[in-house]
C-alpha cells in the first residue's frame, strides 16, 4: 500500500478513560458488590435467626423461674398485703436469684417494694404497668437502658376459684428487671462473627475478581493491541489462539477477518502495481516511436515554409501534436517515477528569489507576470522540482486566469500550519494538498562529492550560510501564484491537483498535458511541503506552496563535521 | 561541421536522428551495436559520440568506460528511461552529458556544440600567463594540457572545462548552477549531478581523494571553487 493512501496511524482511537470505566475496576468492584451483598446477606439473616432463638430462650426461662418462684412465696401473703410483708416478699425473690442479678419490684395499689434501692421506675415503661395492671397474663419487654439491655417482665398475681375456671387479679403486680449480659455477650459475638466472615470474603473476591479479570482481559488486550497494529498498515498481524471459550473464538475470528483483509489488500496492490506499471510500460513503449518522430520535427519545421498551403498546415499540425505528445509523455514517466517511488530529490541551497525569476525568464514570462521576489531567501531544495513547480502555476496561471498574474515568495516561521492561519484561517473554500515525504527516496547532494569544505558557515561571498537561524528546522517559505480572473469552480476545487481533470470541458484541449498540477503537487510532497488552491475574496485564484526551508538539517550537521578534517 | 558516431539499436530512431543531425550539419556515422562502433571509432575518428544505453550485447555503459580507457572523446548518452540511477550511473561512466529520449534534433545538436566548444574556447584568461601551476598541479591554458607532477593527466572535454573555469579565479565561489550554465550550456534549473558527478570524476583523476582533497574545495550549501596552492 502506498504511504499516501494510508491513515497516519490511528488517531485519537482511546479516548480518555473515565475513572472506574475500565472493564478490570468494573468487574472486581461487581465482584466485591457481590461478594459483600451475599455474606452480608447471609451473616444478617443467621444472626437475626440466632438473635431470637437466644433472646427467646432466655425470656422463657426467665419468666417461667420467677413465675414459679412468686408461685411458691405468695401463699404466704395476706390477702392484703401491708407495706413490710411487700418489702419482705421482693427481698425474698431477689435473694433467691441473687447470680442472675434479678431486681424485684412489687406493686399494690398506692403501696410499692423494690429489692433494690436502684432499681426504679426507669426500665417500667407505662405500656406494660398498664397491661399487667388491666391483664391477668405474664407480660414481658426488653427494655435499652444506656449500652446494656435488660428484660422486664411484669407479673400480676391472680386468684382463681376451685373449679379454675376463672382468674381474677388480686391487685398486687409484681415486676422483674434482670440484665441480659450474657445475652448480650452472645450477640456481640455474633456481630464480631459476621464481620470477621466477611472482610476476609470481601479480600478473596477481590483477589478472585482481579485473577479472572487478567484472565480474560488478556486476550482482550491482545485483541486491542492486534488492532491497533492492523490500523497502523501491519495486516500480517494474528493473534494465538488459546482455549476454546468465546473470546477465543473472537481471536480466531479476528485472525480470518486479518487473513481476509490482508489477501484482498494484497489483490488489490497487485491490481493497483499492475495498472501503474502498465501505464509506466506504455509510456516506455510510445518513446521509441516518439523518439524517431522528435528527431525530425526539425526537419519538418524547417520545411514547413517552403510547402504548399494544406501540406503546410498538415505538416505544422504533425509538428505541434508531436510536440504534444512528447510533453504528455514526459509527463507520464514522471508520474509513474513518482508512484514507483523512484523520484529522487537532489537537494542544492539556492537563493529562491533567483531561481524563480530563472524560471520566468526560461519561458518569456518575466513581463507578464508581477513579482515581489525578496532576495536573500535561501533555502535547501531540488532546484529543477521547483522550477517544475513555479512553471505548472504560473503557466496555468496565465493559461487559465486573467492578468495580472503574481508571483509572491516570503518566509514564515512554525510551520505549514502557522502559514494557512495566518493567512486564511476560516475560508472555507480551499482544497490542501497534504505533503508526505515517507516513500521519497533523498540523496544528499551536497554531501557527495566531498572535499575540503567549510564546516564554519562563513563563506567568501559574505551570503548567510547553512548556520544561519533562517535553516532551522522551524522555517518555512511560501510561493504564491495569483491571478484575476473568475476563480476556481468550487466544485473543481478539490480536484485541481487530480490527474488529468479539466476544470470545465473548454479547458479539454489546452497546453497542457493535464498532468501539470498534479505533478506540481507531487513534487511539492517530495519535499515535505504543501500546496493548495482556495479562490480569493475578490477574485481571481490562488495557489500556495509552503515548502520547509531547511530540509535534512541533520544530515547536514553530518556533513559538517566530516568536512571539519579538510584544511582550509 | 563535426562528425558524430551515433550507436542506436532501433532502426526507426537511428535513422531519424541520422536524418535531424545531418541537416543540422553533421557528419554523422551509425552503429547499431557497441562492438560495431568501437570498431568504427578508429576508422572513422569522431568528435563525439552519442550513445544509446540500452543496447543489445554489450551494454552503453560498458562502451561508454571502454571509449574513456583511451580518449578524450566527448561522449552524450541517450536514456531511453531518463531513469535517474541510468543517469548517475552513466555520468559516473564518464559521460559528459546526457539527453533523455525523446529529444528533438535542435537539442541534441545544441547539446553537441555545447560539449564540442568546452575545451576548444578557453575561459578568458586576460593577464594570465599560458601556463599556471598550482603546487604540483600545471595547468597550460592554451595548449590545453594539465599535468600532475610533472605526469600529464587525461581529462575528458567537460572535466578538462570545468578545471579551467574554477582555476581561472582561485577563491570565488561558483554555485553548481552557475557552472552548469557555464560549462554545460545548460539551463539554470538544469540537474546539477551533472556538476556534481563531474567534480567526483575530477577529484579522482587529480589523485584527490575525500580526506585529503587539494585544488577543488565544496562550500557546503554553495558550490565549489577553486583553492590556489
Amino acid at each position: 500500500m502506498r504511504g499516501k493512501r494510508r491513515p497516519e496511524g490511528p488517531r485519537a482511537t482511546t479516548p480518555p478513560r473515565r475513572p472506574l470505566s475500565g472493564l478490570r475496576t468494573r468487574l472486581v468492584l461487581s465482584f466485591v458488590l457481590v461478594a459483600a451483598a451475599s455474606s452480608l446477606g447471609t451473616g444478617a439473616l443467621t444472626f437475626k435467626e440466632a438473635r431470637t432463638g437466644v433472646l427467646q430462650q432466655s425470656q422463657d426461662t426467665v419468666v417461667n423461674q420467677f413465675r414459679r418462684s412468686v408461685g411458691t412465696q405468695i401463699p404466704g401473703l395476706p390477702a392484703t398485703p401491708e407495706q413490710t410483708s411487700l418489702d419482705n416478699l421482693v427481698v425474698r425473690l431477689a435473694q433467691d436469684h441473687r447470680a442472675e442479678g434479678w431486681r424485684v419490684l412489687a406493686t399494690y395499689g398506692k403501696l410499692s417494694a423494690s429489692s433494690a434501692p436502684s432499681s426504679g421506675s426507669r426500665e417500667l415503661t407505662p405500656s406494660l404497668r398498664k397491661s399487667v395492671t388491666s391483664r391477668a397474663v405474664a407480660v414481658f419487654q426488653r427494655v435499652r437502658v444506656g449500652d446494656r439491655s435488660v428484660l422486664v417482665v411484669g407479673l400480676p398475681v391472680t386468684y382463681t376459684d376451685d373449679t379454675y375456671t376463672t382468674r381474677t387479679l388480686s391487685g398486687l403486680s409484681l415486676y422483674l428487671v434482670v440484665p441480659q449480659r450474657t445475652e448480650q455477650a452472645y450477640v456481640n459475638a455474633l456481630i464480631t462473627a459476621v464481620e470477621h466472615a466477611t472482610v476476609p470474603a470481601l479480600l478473596l473476591a477481590a483477589v478472585l475478581a482481579l485473577l479472572l479479570a487478567r484472565g480474560v482481559l488478556r486476550p482482550v488486550r491482545a485483541l486491542r493491541g492486534a488492532t491497533r497494529r492492523m490500523a497502523t498498515g501491519h495486516l500480517d498481524t494474528r493473534l494465538t489462539v488459546q482455549g476454546a471459550d468465546e473470546l477465543a473464538d473472537l481471536s480466531r475470528s479476528f485472525n480470518d477477518t486479518a487473513a481476509a483483509l490482508e489477501e484482498s489488500v494484497a489483490e488489490l496492490r497487485r491490481m493497483e502495481n499492475r495498472a501503474r506499471r502498465f501505464a509506466a510500460d506504455v509510456s516506455h513503449e510510445l518513446r521509441t516511436p516518439l523518439a524517431a518522430m522528435a528527431a525530425v520535427t526539425d526537419v519538418l519545421v524547417d520545411e514547413a515554409p517552403l510547402l504548399e498551403g494544406d501540406t503546410a498546415a498538415a505538416v505544422r499540425l504533425i509538428t505541434e501534436e508531436t510536440v504534444r505528445l512528447t510533453r504528455l509523455v514526459d509527463d507520464l514517466m514522471e508520474i509513474s517515477r513518482f508512484d514507483a517511488g523512484a523520484a529522487e530529490l537532489h537537494l542544492d541551497d539556492i537563493d529562491l528569489a533567483e531561481s524563480l525569476r530563472r524560471t520566468l525568464s526560461a519561458r518569456g514570462w518575466s513581463a507578464e507576470v508581477v513579482t515581489d521576489l525578496p532576495d536573500g531567501i535561501r533555502a535547501r531544495v531540488d532546484p529543477r522540482r521547483l522550477d517544475v513547480v513555479v512553471a505548472n502555476l504560473v503557466g496555468n496561471a496565465l493559461r487559465h486566469g486573467r492578468p495580472p498574474v503574481t508571483l509572491t515568495l516570503r518566509p514564515v516561521d512554525g510551520g505549514p500550519g502557522g502559514a494557512e492561519s495566518t493567512e486564511r484561517a476560516g475560508r472555507p473554500d480551499q482544497v490542501t494538498s497534504l505533503g508526505h515525504t515517507k516513500r521519497t527516496k533523498r540523496t544528499e547532494r551536497a554531501a557527495e562529492p566531498a572535499g575540503p569544505g567549510r564546516a564554519d558557515g562563513a563563506n567568501p561571498t559574505g551570503r548567510a550560510g547553512p548556520a544561519d537561524e533562517r535553516y532551522g528546522p522551524g522555517r518555512w517559505v511560501v510561493i504564491e501564484v495569483a491571478d484575476c480572473g473568475p476563480g476556481i469552480d468550487r466544485a473543481a476545487l478539490p480536484h485541481v491537483f487530480d490527474r488529468f481533470y479539466k476544470a470545465s470541458s473548454a479547458r479539454a484541449r489546452s497546453e497542457s498535458s493535464g498532468l501539470g498540477l498534479a505533478i506540481t503537487a507531487e513534487n511539492v510532497h517530495l519535499h515535505g511541503g504543501r500546496v493548495h488552491a482556495a479562490n480569493r475574496q475578490n477574485g481571481g485564484a490562488i495557489l500556495t506552496v509552503v515548502l520547509p526551508a531547511g530540509l535534512l538539517e541533520a544530515r547536514d550537521a553530518e556533513a559538517g563535521v566530516r568536512d571539519e578534517g579538510g584544511p582550509e | 561541421m563535426s562528425r558524430v558516431l551515433l550507436i542506436e539499436d532501433d532502426d526507426s530512431v537511428r535513422r531519424a536522428v541520422d536524418l535531424g543531425l545531418r541537416r543540422q550539419g553533421h557528419e554523422v556515422l551509425t552503429a547499431v551495436t557497441g562492438e560495431e562502433g568501437l570498431r568504427l571509432m578508429a576508422s572513422f575518428r569522431p568528435d563525439v559520440l552519442v550513445l544509446d544505453l540500452m543496447l543489445p550485447g554489450m551494454p552503453g555503459l560498458d562502451v561508454c568506460r571502454k571509449v574513456r580507457e583511451s580518449t578524450q572523446l566527448p561522449v552524450i548518452v541517450v536514456t531511453a528511461k531518463g531513469d535517474d540511477v541510468d543517469v548517475v550511473v552513466g555520468l559516473e561512466a564518464g559521460a559528459d552529458d546526457y539527453v533523455v529520449k525523446p529529444v528533438r534534433a535542435r537539442v541534441l545538436d545544441a547539446r553537441i556544440r555545447a560539449v564540442l566548444r568546452r575545451a576548444d574556447a578557453p575561459v578568458p584568461t586576460g593577464a594570465r600567463p599560458r601556463v599556471e601551476s598550482h603546487g604540483a598541479l600545471v595547468i597550460d591554458r592554451a595548449g590545453l594540457v594539465v599535468a600532475r607532477h610533472g605526469e600529464p593527466v587525461l581529462l575528458a572535454r567537460s572535466e578538462l572545462s570545468l578545471l579551467l573555469t574554477l582555476s581561472a579565479s582561485p577563491g570565488r565561489v561558483f554555485s553548481r548552477q552557475q557552472l552548469l550554465e557555464a560549462v554545460w550550456e545548460h539551463s539554470y534549473h538544469g540537474d546539477i549531478r551533472l556538476v556534481d558527478a563531474c567534480v567526483k570524476r575530477l577529484r579522482s583523476k587529480l589523485g584527490e581523494t575525500r580526506t585529503e582533497p587539494q585544488c577543488i574545495e565544496t562550500v557546503r550549501g554553495f558550490g565549489y571553487r577553486f583553492r590556489s596552492a
